[in-house]
């Protein structure tokens, strides 16, 4: 985890923003296909598939941890669940029995929006850019000598930010334990079959 | 029926002890590579989770019994918790690791972290078999 900025070529910059528009455009493209189908089973396929391309972006952008996460629980653990689900409930979606015109607006206006919202926002890759500066860019470098792991990650995550951390797994097991009253069969049911 | 085997004997014999490993690898090596306790909770549950799927429900079950899996959820939380605890007692703050060794900081820091760590592993991973667990283990209707 080298913190040093290292001068990339121009080409490859260049197949770098290639794989990035071919990335994103993989990722609009299944969306689109998972909205418009109505077979529930390989819609959920599909959000494993866009689960993957998500995390392929991610390594890019030169965050392996977030890929990480993303690979093993949006493109496996999910993806597992939610065919679990379907199991449980049916494997096709009902046709819509109304008209979609207004959620379609509803989502156009959003996404304008949003995209309006993108021009306030610092350019990709630029180091005077609010993230850069805030809360404190000497993480990086006090890690070295207060916490001593090369990966910062895990030095932010488990030790600067350990209160968060904890919460988040608190927010885990709590998630869990819902899950468990709502979903797990009392044990004399299970007994009687 | 023989390509069932086939399933079982690759995922049984060729898959499930690497993906195991792989987990524990991710678990203790957070501090120097890409993961960490939450990437290998989850890696370490798929392999269970995968079992379930090949084996069925029950057999699996049998591997990981509720009364040990449930135990092992609350567990994770009570190690990270637990740590900060400590780190109180050895008269530092709450989840303050250089408490843990006053006379190197650092390798209070890094006991601090590998106890977190594992904390969260634990939750993670009991917690994607039991979810798993959960869902499954439900027949359609009931």
């Amino acid at each position: 985890m080298d913190a040093r900025p290292q001068a990339v070529p121009e080409g490859g910059r260049a197949v770098d923003q290639l794989i990035d528009i071919l990335i994103l455009t993989l990722l609009a493209g299944t969306a689109v296909v998972i909205v418009r189908m109505r077979g529930l089973l390989a819609a959920a396929l599909l959000t494993g598939i866009y689960s993957f391309l998500g995390a392929c972006w991610m390594v890019i952008l030169d965050a392996p941890d977030v890929a990480f996460t993303e690979a093993a629980v949006g493109a496996g653990i999910a993806t597992v669940l939610m065919l679990a689900t379907l199991s449980l409930t049916s494997t096709r979606a009902k046709p819509p029995t109304r008209s979609t015109l207004v959620p379609l607006l509803v989502v156009i206006v959003t996404g304008a929006a949003l995209w309006y919202g993108t021009f306030d926002m610092p350019h990709y890759g630029d180091p005077e850019a609010p993230i850069h500066k805030w809360p404190d860019p000497s993480y990086v470098e006090r890690t070295r000598v207060e916490v001593d792991v090369p990966n910062v990650v895990t030095a932010v995550l488990a030790s600067y930010r350990g209160y968060d951390t904890l919460g988040e797994t608190t927010v885990i097991f709590t998630a869990v334990i819902g899950v468990m009253l709502l979903l797990r069969r009392p044990r004399r049911e299970e007994e009687a079959g | 029926m023989r390509r069932v085997q086939i399933l079982r004997v690759v995922a049984a014999k060729l898959l499930i002890p690497y993906i195991l490993l792989f987990g524990l690898y991710v678990q203790f090596h957070g501090d120097f590579g890409p993961g960490g306790g939450f990437q290998a909770g989850v890696i370490f549950g798929a392999a269970f989770v995968l079992y379930a799927l090949i084996f069925g429900i029950d057999a699996a079950r049998r591997v990981a019994p509720q009364a040990v899996v449930d135990p092992l959820l609350a567990l994770g939380v009570l190690v990270y918790a637990g740590t900060g605890v400590v780190t109180m007692l050895l008269g530092g703050n709450f989840l303050d690791y250089n408490a843990l060794n006053h006379h190197h900081p650092v390798h209070g820091q890094h006991w601090g972290i590998f106890a977190v760590e594992f904390g969260v592993g634990l939750t993670v991973a009991a917690g994607m078999v039991t979810l798993y667990f959960s869902f499954a283990g439900r027949r359609r209707g009931s």
